[in-house]
């Protein structure tokens, strides 16, 4: 097994790179095709080469108000983000000892993750209607509706990215070396002093892996938006739209847009956490290497 | 878990002792389990408030009344009836729900093995073959990152390509292998599974991925010295050791498929019918009761099968 490598290396591998070329070969397609010249359709072959179809989407013109989707999508995935960080790592310090209804939030978390997402998305929207119900009868007859963007929209995207935060916490400390909190306490530090000097620039690259689980997941939310957002659209629910009706290399426009926002947003991410590993390395303790 | 958990049981900072400043006087007097409310507080007012309390409005409003125009909220079992209309007066032919459960149930199974195939030897290739840990974490990110992009743009991405004028048409047409486009390629049982691979391999790989790399090197050389085959070695030691991880991602990929109704929806043309999709389209038309009674069915199949699931592992430990 040691000299050369055996012959299932080069089965496997092919079979891996099959795989890549599977899972990356559609998406490639489309960033190409929306590309497409304007007398282009929805298939190859390529008539000509332009951004009309990109142009025309900023235009306005399209069938989505483009502009005003991807502003609320930016702005709930933002949000989504800062929340899942600061209550993943509160969470996840809370972790390190026992509480009571720790296996609650536990089984919750792991729960809110497995119920199929309609069903998670129809129980908000039931939960927010009831609600309305409730204060068109006691409070204000023409009240309108509390479901919205930041309300049921903000809680159904915070079922899925919060699970995901509260179990990369546990991988983090799975692996934190405690003895260096110890060695904070025994030099005087405060709880608060030994997390924000000690604990917290060790997991740091976690953390951002985190922020970016929580922005992602929420950027291209679509099954637990689809009855809990409210009146207005995110762009990922927009572009389901257009699925049925469209007609136009557009579609495939808007689609570009929205992964490059993904590939940028993971290639920050990325960047930063290696620049924060390779920092951490540079000064020292290998402690807390980042996970994502 | 546990044995971290005890190292970190110990280090819990559950008091500042010695140490004589203000601040850390005030820190001590809060107490431990306090300070755990505080911390793990906001996290479950989220998932009780966005996720357990809206589960229960599920299973109530179930029970409710409807009309065309409403919700009544008066005990009624009609949610389930209208579910299971003519189910018994039409055997032994299936009703429209069960044919619909049983079409779901077979999706999910073709998805499920399929993407346990794939992940398996996927992360057994990242695992086992790849030796350099600067390569293992590169390969594996390629595998991830398409996860953080958006699910429908990775739908629509197989439309070029399918379609009745898509590359695998034009292509097998030009070079004289069929003489008309395949019309099955799109929006067909066909396209929903390799849509649905396609998303959801992930979920296979990364589990079982992370199962592996703790298998310790040392038992599979000393199942080789022993005289085991590649085959044996796979079978006896490599599967029972990855077990966890196989059916922790065997729940995520079959909860996932059962629910869905967007990749159903987009990749099916809106024509097959699934439990997800009934659910969707009793919203739709304001049916809520309905809606939700299809919902405790879903929750109750898909319970049933992730109970089942976990025991085959619980079995196995114990032996």
């Amino acid at each position: 097994m040691k000299e050369g490598r055996p012959r299932s290396f080069y089965v496997l591998a092919i079979f891996f790179a099959a795989y890549v070329l599977f899972l990356y070969g559609p998406m490639i397609a489309i960033y190409v095709l929306s590309f497409q010249g304007p007398q282009g359709g929805l298939t190859f072959p390529m008539n000509g080469v332009s951004t009309y179809w990109l142009t025309k989407l900023f235009q306005g013109t399209g069938i989505v108000d483009l502009g005003a989707a991807f502003r609320r999508s930016l702005l709930l995935g933002v949000i989504v983000m800062a929340v899942t960080v600061v209550l993943s790592v509160a969470a996840g310090m809370a972790f390190r000892r026992k509480f009571k209804a720790q296996s609650i939030l536990f089984y919750s978390a792991i729960a809110s993750l497995i119920v199929p997402s309609i069903i998670t998305s129809l129980g908000i929207s039931l939960e927010f209607r009831i609600v309305d119900d409730l204060i068109k009868a006691h409070w204000n007859e023409n009240f309108e509706t509390s479901m919205g963007l930041l309300t049921s929209g903000l809680g159904a995207h915070l079922t899925w990215t919060l699970p995901f935060g509260l179990l990369i916490m546990f991988a983090i400390f799975n692996r934190f070396d405690p003895r260096l909190e110890e060695a904070a306490r025994d030099l005087g530090a405060t709880p608060w002093q030994a997390f924000r000097h000690v604990v917290l620039p060790i997991i740091l690259p976690s953390v951002i892996g985190i922020g970016l689980f929580g922005f992602t997941l929420s950027w291209d939310e679509l099954a637990r938006s689809s009855q809990a957002i409210g009146a207005v659209n995110t762009l990922p629910l927009d572009l389901q739209g257009l699925t049925t009706t469209v007609t136009n290399p557009d579609i495939y426009a808007l689609g570009t847009i929205i992964s490059a926002v993904s590939f940028a947003v993971i290639t920050l991410a990325l960047g930063t956490i290696h620049m924060l590993n390779k920092r951490q390395a540079a000064k020292g303790s290998d402690a807390g290497k980042g996970l994502v | 878990m546990d044995t971290s958990e005890d190292i970190l049981q110990q280090a819990s900072p559950d008091v500042v002792r010695g140490s004589e400043t203000g601040r850390a006087a005030k820190a001590a007097r809060l107490s431990p389990s306090f300070v755990s409310w505080l911390q793990a507080g906001p996290m479950m007012l989220v998932f009780l408030a966005f996720f357990l309390i809206p589960l229960v409005f599920v299973v109530i409003v179930s029970f409710w009344d409807y009309n065309e125009y409403q919700l009544l909220p008066a005990f009624s079992g009609r949610g389930y009836t209208d579910t299971f209309e003519g189910c018994i007066a039409q055997l032994p032919d299936l009703c429209t729900i069960a044919k619909t459960y049983l079409k779901t149930l077979k999706l999910c199974f073709l998805v499920w093995a399929i993407t346990l195939f794939i992940g398996f030897w996927v992360a057994y290739f990242l695992a086992f073959h790849i030796k350099s840990k600067t390569w293992q974490m590169g390969l594996s990110l390629l595998c991830t990152i398409p996860f953080w992009t958006s699910n429908v743009i990775r739908m629509i991405a197989w439309i070029p390509l399918l379609g009745r004028n898509g590359l695998v048409n034009s292509g097998l047409m030009k070079t004289g292998l069929i003489g008309q486009p395949i019309e099955w390629l799109l929006f067909s049982e066909f396209s929903v599974v390799l849509a649905l691979v396609h998303l959801f391999t992930f979920f296979m790989v990364v589990p079982i991925f992370n199962s592996m790399i703790r298998i310790d090197k040392s038992l599979i050389e000393a199942a080789y010295d022993a005289g085991a085959t590649g085959f044996q070695t796979l079978v006896n030691v490599i599967i029972p050791l990855a077990k966890p991880g196989i059916v922790i991602g065997s729940i995520f990929v079959i909860t996932i498929v059962m629910g869905d109704f967007i990749t159903i929806g987009v990749m099916g043309g809106q024509q097959i019918a699934a439990a997800g999709k009934i659910i969707e389209t009793r919203v739709n038309a304001l049916q809520f009761p309905a809606a939700a009674a299809n919902a405790v069915i879903l929750l109750v199949i898909t319970f049933l099968i992730i109970t089942m699931m976990s025991r085959i592992v619980d079995i196995k430990k114990e032996l």
